[in-house]
């Protein structure tokens, strides 16, 4: 049975997704995906969609489903690389995937995450008064 | 008795000519201005000449005939020429019209014989009838591909993507947004975003004559394709009027950021991006 790999990088969940998606697989890495955020305890989660050709409506909801998911579970969703053919395609399908991140590429997708958790950690920082040098190595 | 017409004309062919011209210099009084009357013989003489050797006794009745193809040839690149320098519809019409009846009034003045200058007059008539429909649509195939060019340069040109600053584009619309501006218009975008790693796109609208509800979901459409693409998407030029009629239809436009005038798009991005641009000091 094919899987999609879900790695992980520090803080962050890491999907790179090199296949064209059918519904079980896509189903699946929902389940998964969102068991290693709560295994992890990851804050962000990265989905590469750059080798991606075809979103249909379903996978298009999958990925909002995904987000919103991981969001209720405290870690944020940033889907990167999605070709300009895809983009419009979900747009005239009438989903603009609100909710979820997006960003150019894997580099500033990563970017984007950790300046989120930094903004998390000040905003403890404040509330705790700690000193969060520790953690932010 | 049947090729009479046939050896008449190659016989008379420089009187057809000369009537042919008269003919065309009485009802071309409009457009002397497009071709001069040295042109207009040489042209008319090619055509004439051309078709007269290439009429005979078995094709007379045939316009398909292959034979015809040189004729049907210098027909085209006349009308083709002719539709591009704007001559109408009717003068290109009566120029092989006028043909027509140069011949048969020659056909007139040598046979005498009712009947036979009849059919004969009918097998020219039919022949050089056939020769105007082909006229005809390659004179409008002529004016149909200046069409086609000058939409293909519209559409070329109303669609530039520009680089105003590292990792900002600029795209100014001129002109209405229909869905297939809208589509060229998000394609190129988007490809450009990929192409140069932008994150930030401005589309200026303040040559957009008038924003109605489709424009407005048109613009929406290309905002939310540029979010999914990981870029912000800012709109600026927006008009007084613009705003009115935006407001009163109801759309709801409080999810894109919009902008007056393309500086103040310029300066949000730049903030956006953590630029600062200051003027230079000068030391004394």
């Amino acid at each position: 049975m094919e899987k999609i790999p879900i790695l992980r990088m520090g803080h962050f969940l890491l999907v790179t997704i090199q296949v064209d998606l059918y519904d079980q697989l896509a189903e699946n890495l929902e389940a998964d995906l969102l068991n290693m955020v709560s295994k992890t305890n990851a804050k962000g989660v990265l989905i590469d969609v750059s080798s991606v050709s075809i979103i249909d409506s379903f996978m298009g909801r999958i990925l909002g489903n995904i987000a919103t998911m991981s969001k209720i579970m405290d870690a944020d969703t940033v889907v990167v690389g999605m070709q300009p053919a895809v983009a419009i395609t979900l747009v005239e399908l009438g989903l603009p995937l609100k909710g979820v991140y997006t960003a150019l590429n894997v580099e500033k997708g990563m970017q984007l995450l950790r300046s989120k958790i930094l903004l998390e950690e000040e905003d403890q920082e404040d509330e705790y008064d700690d000193d969060g040098t520790d953690s932010s190595e | 008795m049947k090729n009479d017409s046939i050896k008449i004309f190659q016989k008379k062919k420089h009187a057809v000519l000369e009537k042919w011209i008269k003919i065309q210099s009485q009802d071309q009084g409009l457009s002397d201005d497009l071709i001069t009357n040295e042109d207009l013989r040489v042209q008319s003489e090619d055509l004439l000449f051309s078709f007269i050797d290439n009429l005979t006794d078995a094709n007379i009745d045939n316009s398909e005939s292959r034979d015809f193809e040189s004729v049907i040839d210098i027909l085209s690149s006349i009308s083709i020429s002719r539709a591009k320098q704007g001559y109408s519809p009717r003068e290109t019409g009566n120029y092989v019209f006028s043909l027509k009846e140069a011949l048969l009034s020659i056909l007139n003045e040598e046979i005498k014989d009712p009947s036979v200058l009849y059919t004969q007059s009918m097998a020219i008539n039919k022949l050089i009838d056939s020769f105007s429909i082909s006229t005809f649509e390659t004179f409008i195939k002529g004016r149909e591909d200046v069409i086609f060019r000058q939409t293909d340069e519209i559409t070329q040109i109303s669609t530039p993507v520009i680089r105003v600053w590292d990792g900002i584009l600029a795209l100014p619309i001129i002109g209405t947004l229909d869905s297939s501006r809208t589509q060229v218009v998000m394609e190129s975008l988007l490809q450009e975003i990929v192409d140069t790693g932008s994150s930030i796109a401005i589309l200026d609208i303040s040559g957009v004559p008038a924003v109605d509800s489709l424009v407005a979901q048109h613009l929406i459409k290309t905002v939310s394709a540029t979010r999914l693409m990981g870029a912000e998407c800012i709109i600026s030029g927006i008009r007084p009027e613009i705003a009115q009629t935006v407001v009163h239809l109801g759309i709801d436009l409080s999810t894109i950021i919009t902008k007056s005038t393309l500086a103040s798009a310029l300066k949000t991005a730049f903030v956006m991006l953590n630029l600062e641009v200051n003027k230079k000091q000068r030391i004394k």
